[in-house]
């Protein structure tokens, strides 16, 4: 087991005005190898889950454990973590500073004090990784790219760490659709290569439907569903009840089902769903 | 780490001191510092610190919640305490290497440190019990007469709105990037001075970079709804002199007076 996050709490300025609790009492675990997303509403706790699971917030209560070491009791260094967990945030782009992308990509390795030629190696393998022409793009600016190229270039930095556990949040917020089914494309990718957990915040249910092995749903502070994307997305008025979408696929399967009568759909993509139909549809005949 | 900070915050409430008019709070806590200059024993800084404190009492602020914000300038007071105490003349009580502490300087220490955390948390009082949009109008309407002698009351009191808006902005972005470059590894922490200063590069630009973004889209979204300037520009919440406020007013006079009449004590 990589993952395993027992009973966290977590409170943000306690005692103050704005006191809000943020975290209440979560618990899952992330098997090796696995991609799992997380969906819920903005302000539902996602963003701080994922700062504890990189020790950027340390949670009030509870224990995590991250490939046998636990991260939360003091006896690891913050440096081992982020060795271990690589954090993406949101919009990425806006933490760019260099003078050029391989610069910008080379800040976190160097942070981890690696030798000049691994640190080269580790750049150009991530840039290439995130599928970006090293060559080409090297020697640019950061700022000259498109808004695509630069959140690409952003995640590069953090693979370019090593990391055994990567956490996107909301890779694709904010591109247009050609640059979101690169960034998805690019998720998977990453994945085949490298077979690192992957962790995916997104609010495009379809993406999470498409591409995780387990889903986590968190409403207002707590995990209020936690297993396959199937057996999530089946619980569709639960999903809905809380605000939430289904894959647009799941909805029209459904509309199916109360038209014809003894069909019943377990599809969450679309190609289930097409094999599907065209099963209903050699019944037919 | 960096939401701390209370200087310059506002503290939600209905208490009076809240419903007063903003004018009102912002002549006041300009008296009050005239007069903390004016005083000149310990006998005015007692009068001075219970009028505060009745105020504080008043605007029902957690008196934990403002001593909270005196933190960022601990280091400036004890600062002005440090170099008041060594650099005076007068009767000597300890002397040690080059070191001379003497009792006017104890004495002078004292009085400017008292001075400083009076002024820091009356003027900090100030902006917990206002809302930032009425201490803006409220300055701009004060202001308002000197713009027939050129003064541009309107983008003075427009670019504090703007400036005060974006603190929490701005603070929110620099959080973030902190954040993201610690999850890169980045240390701020540790090294020597010139490393230190090196290592805030990574949060300098795209902070920077930020701020020009957020002001572009702040200044396209005020033209998309046709701002064009102070000219007959009306509010949604006029601010008004109240009888509260002329109660204020004769409690202020009252205090001045006290105040003044301190000096001979």
């Amino acid at each position: 087991m990589a993952i395993e996050v027992k009973n966290i709490s977590y409170t943000y300025s306690p005692g103050l005005p704005g006191e809000t609790l943020a975290l209440d009492d979560v618990s899952f675990e992330i098997e090796d190898g696995q991609i799992c997303g997380i969906i819920g509403h903005t302000g539902s706790g996602k963003s701080t889950l994922l700062q504890t699971l990189n020790g950027l917030i340390k949670p009030s209560q509870g224990s995590i454990t991250i490939d046998g070491d636990c991260i939360t009791d003091g006896s690891t260094k913050l440096v081992e973590i982020r060795k271990k967990v690589g954090l993406v945030f949101q919009y990425p782009e806006y933490q760019l500073f260099e003078e050029t992308v391989a610069k910008d990509v080379a800040f976190g390795p160097k942070n981890l004090g690696l030798e000049h030629d691994e640190i080269d190696r580790r750049v150009r393998e991530a840039i290439e990784l995130v599928g970006l022409d090293y060559d080409s793009i090297c020697e640019k600016s950061p700022f000259e790219l498109s808004g695509g190229q630069k959140r690409r270039v952003a995640i590069a930095g953090v693979i370019a760490m090593n990391p055994k556990i990567l956490i996107l949040d909301e890779p694709t917020a904010g591109l247009d659709p050609g640059a979101h089914a690169d960034v998805i494309r690019m998720v998977r990718n990453i994945h085949e290569e490298l077979g690192i957990i992957i962790i995916l915040v997104s609010h495009n249910m379809t993406d999470i439907a498409n591409i995780s092995d387990k889903v986590i749903v968190v409403n207002k502070a707590k995990i209020v569903a936690d297993g396959t994307a199937r057996e999530v997305f089946s619980r569709r008025e639960f999903l809905q009840s809380m605000g939430l979408d289904v894959p647009p696929v799941i909805d029209i399967m459904h509309t199916l089902e109360t038209r014809v009568e003894g069909f019943h759909s377990v599809a969450i993509n679309a190609d289930e769903a097409a094999d599907e139909i065209c099963t209903l549809l050699k019944q037919k005949k | 780490m960096i939401r701390d900070i209370t200087l310059g915050q506002y503290y939600p409430g209905k208490s009076v001191i809240h419903s007063l008019d903003a004018r009102t709070k912002i002549i006041a806590t300009l008296l009050f510092i005239v007069e903390l200059f004016v005083v000149n024993n310990f006998w005015g800084f007692l009068i001075a610190a219970w009028a505060m404190f009745s105020v504080i009492f008043a605007s029902k602020v957690p008196v934990g919640f403002i001593f909270r914000g005196l933190a960022p300038v601990f280091f400036i007071i004890i600062f002005t305490f440090v170099i008041n105490l060594f650099m005076c003349d007068g009767k000597v009580l300890v002397h040690w290497w080059i070191f001379t502490i003497t009792y006017e300087g104890l004495r002078r220490a004292a009085f400017m440190a008292v001075r400083l955390i009076l002024l820091i948390i009356g003027s900090s009082l100030m902006t917990l019990c206002t809302k930032p949009i009425e201490l803006t109008d409220g300055l701009e309407k004060l202001l308002k007469p000197f713009s027939k002698l050129g003064l541009p009351s309107h983008e003075i009191a427009l670019m504090m709105t703007i400036a005060l808006r974006f603190i929490p902005t701005l603070m929110e972005e620099t959080d973030k990037i902190i954040k993201a470059q610690q999850a890169r590894g980045a240390d701020f922490e540790s090294g020597n001075l010139i490393q230190r200063a090196k290592s805030l590069i990574p949060i300098l630009i795209p902070l920077f970079i930020s701020s020009f973004r957020i002001a572009q889209e702040l200044a396209l979204a005020m033209e998309a709804r046709c701002y064009n300037g102070g000219g007959g520009r009306t509010r949604m919440n006029e601010i008004h002199f109240r009888r509260r406020d002329a109660a204020a007013a004769i409690v202020l006079i009252l205090f001045l007076a006290i105040i003044i009449a301190s000096r001979w004590i």
